[in-house]
């Protein structure tokens, strides 16, 4: 392979990479605001000027090739000197918003300018105004003054989103970033745009001034929007979810995820709606209970039905341990859990949108749950067979249609894992509090066969932030009881393995598992597909599994 | 520190101790006749200096707006985490301000970190030291307990601008 000595240490390089790209492979950080290694070059923001010998001038290192035998300098004199001067022009009508700034904290600018800026400024003439509230879409909110003209968000939109929304109008101090007339910028992937913009310009709506980055805690797991499974960062104040963002993974979403995945999965944990301990049904009414009570009276009447007089049905929501005990639950009754799928027709892209709404469908046909392509295969199953009882595990099929509501509300027993108050939930015999993606460990299998694994991010009354080993924000560190800031709601939750599995030893069959990794490490030895994995194999990034499915 | 006299090293006048008892005396009368510099608190109460740190208050401009913008940097910066400030966004041309500012003063120590790294001008500390209250929750002061019209905070601004 080629070789390039950068800043005197010998770099090997694959023919057609820019001197940045080679320079990041070896680990060596070059300043950059326009470049992004996902999109095209622009060569804008001049920030990445590097020495090159024997050349006449500085050259921009993300729009020149790297070649055999160059000798480049990033840090020599001359190539600081070029930066400072490059960052005194950008900063000169750059506002001094930094305190009311939301990108305050992983600012790119401020880094830089904390680097190489000279620490005060030459410019005394009075600098240039611009609309600070400016609505490009219904999402994201434009700054016009904060703008550095990198146009970052142009090429985005045009290259990744495939949505040409975004273009520069005006010149010189006067550029300015607009829609095009009559256009909005609406385009499924317009979040991404706030999280590449390398100042505060573009912010996102929903997140807007709700909390500083550096008061947050992020965990890293996995989006439940559908079954492609972008790695995303949960960022976490005072035990609610403020915002998601999403986490490099090349095999998966790369740097993006969609807005649908960014805005709605989330703000089921922390709602109105949520199941807050048990639930028992007396006299008609839904009464709150108590664990013990719920696993001896659920064990009791279960043990009244015949194997084909009681359905499972298992969830493409939860995760990969839950269906598999569920499905152990199961057999103590000879039977085998089916699952509903959640299919949008046609609302899928090239990008990163998949039709397949739940997280993990592959993952439970690959632990041998029966498939249900709609709610009209499981109508039949209640209106052809026997079925007297029934247990759901987070999902909501009594949403899906009024004839399936009915056979359900007609049922003898109905016991039901649920999140939130829903449809079916509400018509349960027995209900138990389930815990949400964002309070457990867990596994998903998305479209395409990767492994990956989801984290807790929110404490729920079983949790211990410091105990259990989870992401903690300064807050969360010196916080006591006493303090305002740490007094955020815990709910009674549990994740459906461990409910089922202290139910299945209700019926005196003993299964001990203390941790969804024990679950998981079964799994492994009895699935084909997941022989030899193990959570620490899965990381943080997820594994490909090998698998067939008829 | 002098050296400590033993009863062997006593004179005779100081072993016969009236004399000394009669100096002390002398002392003491002369102390009443001079000018009281001791206040009757709470009657009388003390006006500290403008380098006075009393309790971190919150500016409130005339036209009845706070300046603080709840960047949160006196939150970050404080050592004994007293600060919690929650944004918000308004139409104002400040388009954010704190909808909540809470200080637990249990927790303050009164460092002035949070007056010395305000962009805004907008936390100082005031002069008053006058600090009661009779449980926790009474001792986390909240915007109506800490925004102070910047009349009465004159004094401490031009104290921070001429030695900040």
């Amino acid at each position: 392979m080629p070789q390039i000595t950068i800043d005197g240490k010998q770099i090997e390089f694959k023919p057609g990479q820019t001197i940045i790209q080679a320079a990041r492979h070896a680990g060596i950080e070059i300043p950059h605001f326009c470049w992004h290694p996902e999109l095209s070059v622009s060569g804008n923001c001049r920030v990445c000027l590097v020495e090159v010998e024997k050349m006449p001038k500085l050259v921009i290192s993300c729009a020149t090739f790297a070649s055999e035998g160059m000798v480049v300098h990033t840090k020599s004199e001359k190539a600081l000197e070029a930066r400072n001067a490059v960052m005194e022009f950008i900063l000169i009508n750059h506002p001094l918003d930094c305190p009311i700034c939301d990108e305050a904290g992983e600012c790119k600018l401020q880094e830089y300018a904390y680097a190489h800026g000279k620490g005060e400024s030459r410019f005394e003439e009075i600098k240039n105004r611009k609309e600070k509230r400016v609505q490009l879409g219904p999402y994201v909110k434009f700054d016009a003054e904060r703008c550095i003209s990198c146009s970052r968000c142009i090429r985005f939109s045009d290259e990744i989103a495939k949505a040409n929304q975004l273009t520069f109008v005006k010149r010189g101090d006067r550029v300015t970033i607009t829609t095009f007339p009559g256009e909005s910028f609406d385009n499924p992937y317009s979040l991404n745009v706030v999280d590449i913009c390398p100042v505060g310009a573009l912010t996102n709506q929903d997140f807007r001034f709700k909390s500083r980055v550096w008061e947050m805690s992020h965990t890293e797991s996995i989006c439940i929007g559908c079954s492609r499974g972008c790695n995303i960062d949960t960022w976490v104040r005072n035990n609610q979810i403020l915002r998601l963002t999403p986490r490099f993974n090349p095999e998966v979403n790369s740097y993006w995820m969609c807005d649908n995945g960014r805005l709605n999965t989330f703000k089921h944990v922390n709602s109105d709606t949520r199941i807050d301990g048990v639930y028992i049904r007396h006299n008609g009414a839904l009464t709150k209970s108590d664990w013990d009570t719920a696993y001896k009276n659920v064990s009791t009447e279960l043990r009244k039905y015949r194997s084909d007089e009681i359905l499972f049905i298992g969830s493409p929501y939860a995760t990969l341990e839950d269906n598999y005990v569920l499905k152990k639950l199961a057999a103590q009754f000879n039977s085998i859990p089916y699952f509903l799928t959640h299919i949008k027709p046609g609302d899928q892209d090239d990008i990163l949108i998949r039709e397949d709404k739940t997280p993990n469908s592959t993952g439970a046909e690959l632990l041998g749950l029966k498939k249900l392509k709609d709610y009209e295969e499981l109508l039949t199953l209640f209106k052809n067979g026997k079925v007297k009882a029934a247990y759901i595990v987070e999902d909501n099929p009594a949403a899906l249609d009024e004839e399936l509501k009915e056979q359900l509300s007609n049922l003898k027993l109905l016991v039901v894992h649920a999140t939130n108050r829903n449809e079916t939930s509400e018509l349960a015999h027995y209900l138990f509090p389930a815990a949400t993606y964002a309070e457990k460990h867990g596994s998903f299998v998305n479209f395409m066969g990767r492994l990956q694994r989801i984290k807790p991010a929110v404490e729920t009354v079983e949790l211990d932030r410091a105990l259990d080993g989870m992401s903690m924000s300064r807050w969360d560190k010196f916080g006591t009881k006493f303090d305002r800031w740490k007094q955020g709601y815990k709910y009674d939750a549990l994740p459906s393995w461990k409910i089922l599995s202290r139910l299945i030893n209700a019926l005196n069959e003993k299964v001990r598992y203390n941790m969804a990794e024990e679950v998981f490490n079964e799994i492994s030895n009895n699935v084909e597909a997941f022989k030899g994995i193990d959570y620490d194999s899965i990381g943080e990034m997820g594994v490909q599994i090998k698998y067939e499915l008829v | 520190m002098a050296q400590k006299k033993r009863k062997k090293d006593l004179s005779f006048w100081e072993r016969i101790y009236i004399v000394e008892i009669i100096k002390g005396m002398i002392l003491t009368l002369k102390n009443m006749l001079r000018p009281k510099f001791t206040m009757e608190y709470p009657e009388v109460k003390f006006e500290p200096p403008a380098s006075y740190r009393g309790r971190p208050v919150l500016v409130l401009e005339e036209n009845g707006v706070e300046r603080c913008v709840a960047c949160g940097l006196c939150s970050r910066v404080c050592p004994a985490l007293a600060i919690e400030v929650q944004a918000s966004e308004t139409n104002l041309e400040k388009e954010r301000y704190p909808e909540k500012f809470e200080i637990n003063m249990l927790r303050c120590i009164f460092c002035g970190f949070c007056e010395e790294v305000c962009p805004e001008e907008a936390i100082v500390m005031s002069k008053d030291y006058e600090l009661v209250f009779t449980n926790r929750n009474d001792a986390i002061f909240g915007k109506d307990k800490l925004l102070i019209p910047v009349e009465q905070l004159r004094d401490r601004i031009e104290f921070l601008r001429k030695f900040k």
